[in-house]
């Protein structure tokens, strides 16, 4: 039967529809097209050019081509450690399992990764792992990922719709039909009817000032499936990456590898003091995300900081030949950008926003998110990590659920036969809601709200929070929803960037509120998740995740208790690290 | 406060940068249009185009991403050369006179900055992907110093700068018959890569039109990862091609000894 939007929308139809051209988008279409399905692959930008291509130190897996006593067992217990005991178990030990066999497919699909003295594939040190395991190409680990991934799926049969983005999922009781969403270039709609989808969209850092995320991370897959009733866990758990860029203005955020400090950069303040030794004398430089970041943090705020307000990031004493050799990338940033010779001294650097822990909670063997039919790998998912994300584990993330959520896609396929059908309605009203901010006049500026929002949640829900801040963001947040609806953007739908703006701002503002709101019930501070109010670690939030989902229009936060890990994996901790 | 005053408190403070941004689309009006940014230290030329946006022309179209010079989204011509708005600097442009940015020439226009680019990803589908030469080999025993060629191709980041520059692709609109040189590299990418079994020297010759270069090495000027098209990958192409050809003895040996 056609449908009545099949006359007047631009429709298109699949078996599985990827939202994301990123690591896990592009591995989850390879898998489901080599399952023989009819795949979609949804991306906002030109493909190839997603996050993933920006991912520089490494790729972590336990292939003990470095250190012989590797193995996935300590690959789970660093990935626990890191994550706080937040993590699913079950993500967390596939994961240690998988990784090495997806970065061997990688290297069959024309990876070529950095070699060791004897042609295995190297690997380096980085933070929180106990052996060196993170398999790299200097530091441009991410290009070689996504290109490879990308030659290899454009092959392999699938359809590509590059700069266009998903608004809206669409569902056909409670089952999901497909996707809603609009052409950047043209402006035009488009209709994505599917028997599963699959979201890789990536993580919300676009809602802070100081983010070493590009424009694309504006929570359009955590608000999308919010809205059809999906479950979000650990919304409050928002990486700080110790190492950002301070200054010049302009590349503030902009992302130094921790590399650097697997290389063996050393961290010192204004005093000439290695500070990680009051801290973490054990680990010192590589100890985890979250302890760096707060250490750096600490050392600015007792006025120990550098003259632009960071602290310094030194790597010289390597020599000119091993930086420009094992850090190309770090060495020309910094010249191109910020005149400083990594060579010669030291770089300034303080906390950014990184990466976002919480996400759609999924099951861990298929992906699949809370809402039949609908998937989520990648940043986007949640668990995997718990309350801290080790550096190198997202990059094996993606690969290693990429490829279950196009499993899992293809299973549940096999299991609900039949063609889910999207209501006409649904397809008018989403058009509807996208054509408000052309029709209204004399509205808010979308670039000045998002400044006003990126601040706001930069001073009251970042690195530090208290309850007095926590709550004051949620009015803030409020009254930036209701200006949000209120915005006015002009000139043609064309490649119209502030219309794009306006579009992204109520996914950004969503999921800034379900941070908010998760942040102010953690009465603990946790791995990304510090509360000035709430020092150190709670029993009972120890043995909780927070959840997030949409009752009655609603936003209703509460929380469900962590799923208890089996013996033989708990007998793992016993023994010493 | 509007953008009018902003700039005049700031004005004893900060030098103003006036620049001329190309608008326009196929069905619109076309031209350059002026704007004055305030100009900050260490800024890039997409730090200016995004002040405009914020302050004077919200929907001017622009691509970028990474703002790192990682991803090449951001390419475009400043003062009508072909570069990644996000790598060059203020303070390396002469401000006495107007910065014009104008899209990629090379390509049909979308909307002010943006060009249409698919082009590009048509020609990297014709070419043949990497084919392994052993399925089931767990790990491979590859030297570094047998993969170091691969890998500077391999830092491409599909900016397709050097696209934009190449007279063939620009001037003589030679589309149909060349790949340019992006293309060329990835071709020589996956020719030198050790474990590869794939021959693509047929193509390259036939389709990818490797003749039609004349090795004027403008494309490797623009390069913003540095990496040596000409010499290093082109004329080695060429070489492969002549020997096939011309000097199908010496091919042989080749083959014999390895890869071809
Ligand atoms: C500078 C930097 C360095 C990093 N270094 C490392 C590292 O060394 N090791 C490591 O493990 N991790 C690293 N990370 C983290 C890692 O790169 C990311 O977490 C990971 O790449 C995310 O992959 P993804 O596939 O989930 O999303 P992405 O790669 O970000 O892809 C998201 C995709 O979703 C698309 N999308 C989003 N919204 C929509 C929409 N509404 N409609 C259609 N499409 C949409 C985007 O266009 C994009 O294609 C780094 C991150 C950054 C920013
Ligand atoms: S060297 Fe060849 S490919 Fe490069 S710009 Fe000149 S003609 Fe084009
Ligand atoms: S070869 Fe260089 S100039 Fe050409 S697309 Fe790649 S990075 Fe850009
Ligand atoms: S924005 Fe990525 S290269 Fe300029």
């Amino acid at each position: 039967m056609v449908q009545n939007y099949e006359t007047r929308y631009e429709c298109h139809h699949h078996d599985v529809l990827v939202v994301g051209a990123g690591g896990a988008g592009l591995r989850a279409a390879i898998e489901a097209s080599a399952q023989g399905l009819s795949v979609g692959l949804v991306c906002k930008s030109l493909l190839g050019k997603a996050h993933t291509v920006m991912a520089e130190g490494g790729v972590a897996a336990a292939m003990a081509n470095v250190d012989g006593e590797d193995g996935w067992q300590t690959h789970f217990k660093d990935t626990m450690h890191g994550g706080k005991f937040l993590n699913n178990w079950r993500m967390a030990q596939i994961h240690a399992q998988e990784s090495p066999d997806r970065i061997r497919e990688l290297e069959r699909w024309g990876a070529v990764f950095d070699r060791t003295e004897s042609g295995k594939i190297l690997q380096r040190p980085f933070g929180g792992h106990t052996y060196r395991r993170l398999c790299h190409v200097g530091d441009h680990t991410g290009l070689e990922l996504i290109r490879t991934l990308q030659d290899k799926g454009v092959h392999s049969g699938m359809d590509v719709y590059m700069e266009a983005t998903i608004t809206h999922l669409l569902m056909d009781n409670g089952r999901i039909a497909g996707a809603f969403g609009y052409w950047r270039e043209s402006g035009r709609f488009i209709v994505f009817s599917a028997k599963t989808v699959i979201l890789a969209t990536g993580g919300i850092g676009k809602a802070y000032s100081v983010t070493s995320n590009s424009w694309e991370y504006t929570a359009d897959g955590h608000a999308a499936a919010y809205r059809v009733g999906a479950e979000l866990i650990d919304m409050e758990f928002v990486q700080f990456h110790p190492t950002g860029m301070v200054w010049p203005n302009g590349v503030k955020g902009l992302l130094i590898t921790e590399a650097v400090r697997g290389e063996g950069g050393q961290l010192t303040n204004s005093e000439g003091e290695r500070f990680m030794k009051n801290v973490d004398p054990k680990r010192m430089e590589l100890s985890t995300r979250d302890i760096v970041a707060k250490a750096i943090y600490r050392e600015v705020k007792e006025g120990r900081g550098s003259p632009h307000g960071g602290v310094f990031l030194d790597i010289s004493h390597r020599g000119a030949e091993f930086i420009k050799k094992k850090l190309p990338g770090m060495y020309r940033q910094l010249l191109e950008f910020a005149d400083v010779d990594i060579t010669k001294g030291p770089m300034e650097v303080g906390p950014t926003t990184h990466y976002t822990m919480g996400g759609l909670r999924v099951e861990a063997d298929s992906a699949q998110t809370t809402v039949p039919g609908l998937f989520a790998c990648g940043e986007v998912a949640a668990g995997m990590h718990g309350a801290n994300r080790l550096g190198g584990n997202s990059l094996s993330d993606l690969l290693v659920f990429g490829r279950r959520a196009g499993i899992g896609a293809a299973d549940y396929i096999r299991q609900n036969p039949g063609v889910p059908v999207i209501r006409d309605e649904d397809v008018d009203a989403a058009a509807r809601e996208l054509i408000t901010p052309f029709e209204q006049e004399n509205g808010e500026n979308p670039y000045e709200l998002h400044r006003e929002l990126q601040t706001m949640m930069q001073a009251k829900v970042g690195i530090v929070r208290q309850e007095a801040d926590l709550q004051s963001a949620l009015t803030d947040l409020q009254g930036l929803a209701e200006r949000a609806r209120r915005v006015s953007v002009q000139g043609s739908r064309q490649f119209n960037t502030a219309w794009h703006l306006a579009i992204d701002l109520g996914s950004m503002i969503l999921a800034s509120q379900a941070v908010a709101h998760c942040a102010l019930q953690r009465q603990e501070s946790r791995g990304g998740h510090t509360r000035l109010d709430h020092e150190g670690y709670n029993d009972y939030w120890a043995r909780h995740n927070s959840t997030v989902r949409q009752e009655n229009g609603d936003m209703r936060i509460g929380v469900s208790e962590l799923p208890q890990m089996p013996e033989e994996l708990a007998k793992l901790f016993e023994e010493a690290v | 406060m509007t953008p009018e005053s902003e700039l005049t408190t700031s004005e004893s403070t900060q030098p103003i940068a006036t620049f001329l941004v190309f608008r326009g689309s196929a069905e619109e009006p076309q031209g350059f249009q002026e704007f004055k940014v305030p100009v900050e230290e260490g800024m890039v030329v997409l730090d200016a185009v995004h002040y405009i946006q914020q302050h004077f022309a919200p929907d001017l179209a622009v691509r970028w991403n990474c703002k790192a010079a990682k991803c090449g989204s951001c390419s475009a011509e400043v003062n009508g050369k072909p570069s990644l708005m996000c790598k060059t600097r203020m303070d390396a442009l002469p401000l006495d006179e107007p910065v014009r940015v104008s899209p990629l020439k090379a390509f049909p226009l979308t909307r002010d900055l943006v060009t249409d680019v698919s082009w590009n990803y048509e020609q990297n589908k014709r070419i043949t992907p990497f084919t392994p030469k052993d399925e089931n080999t767990d790990a491979w025993n590859v030297r570094q110093e047998d993969v170091d060629r691969v890998q500077e191709f391999r830092r491409c980041i599909e900016c397709f700068l050097c696209q934009d520059v190449c007279h063939v692709v620009r001037d003589h609109d030679q589309k149909d018959a060349f790949v340019g040189p992006r293309f060329l590299v990835r071709l020589a990418s996956l020719e030198m890569h050790p474990m590869d079994a794939a021959d693509r020297i047929p193509f390259i010759k036939e389709e990818a039109g490797s003749g039609l270069c004349n090795i004027t090495k403008c494309c490797t000027e623009v390069c913003p990862e540095h990496i040596h098209i000409t010499d290093n990958a082109i004329i080695p192409l060429k070489e492969r091609v002549v020997d096939r050809y011309y000097d199908p003895v010496l091919w042989f040996l080749r083959k014999l000894r390895g890869k071809a």
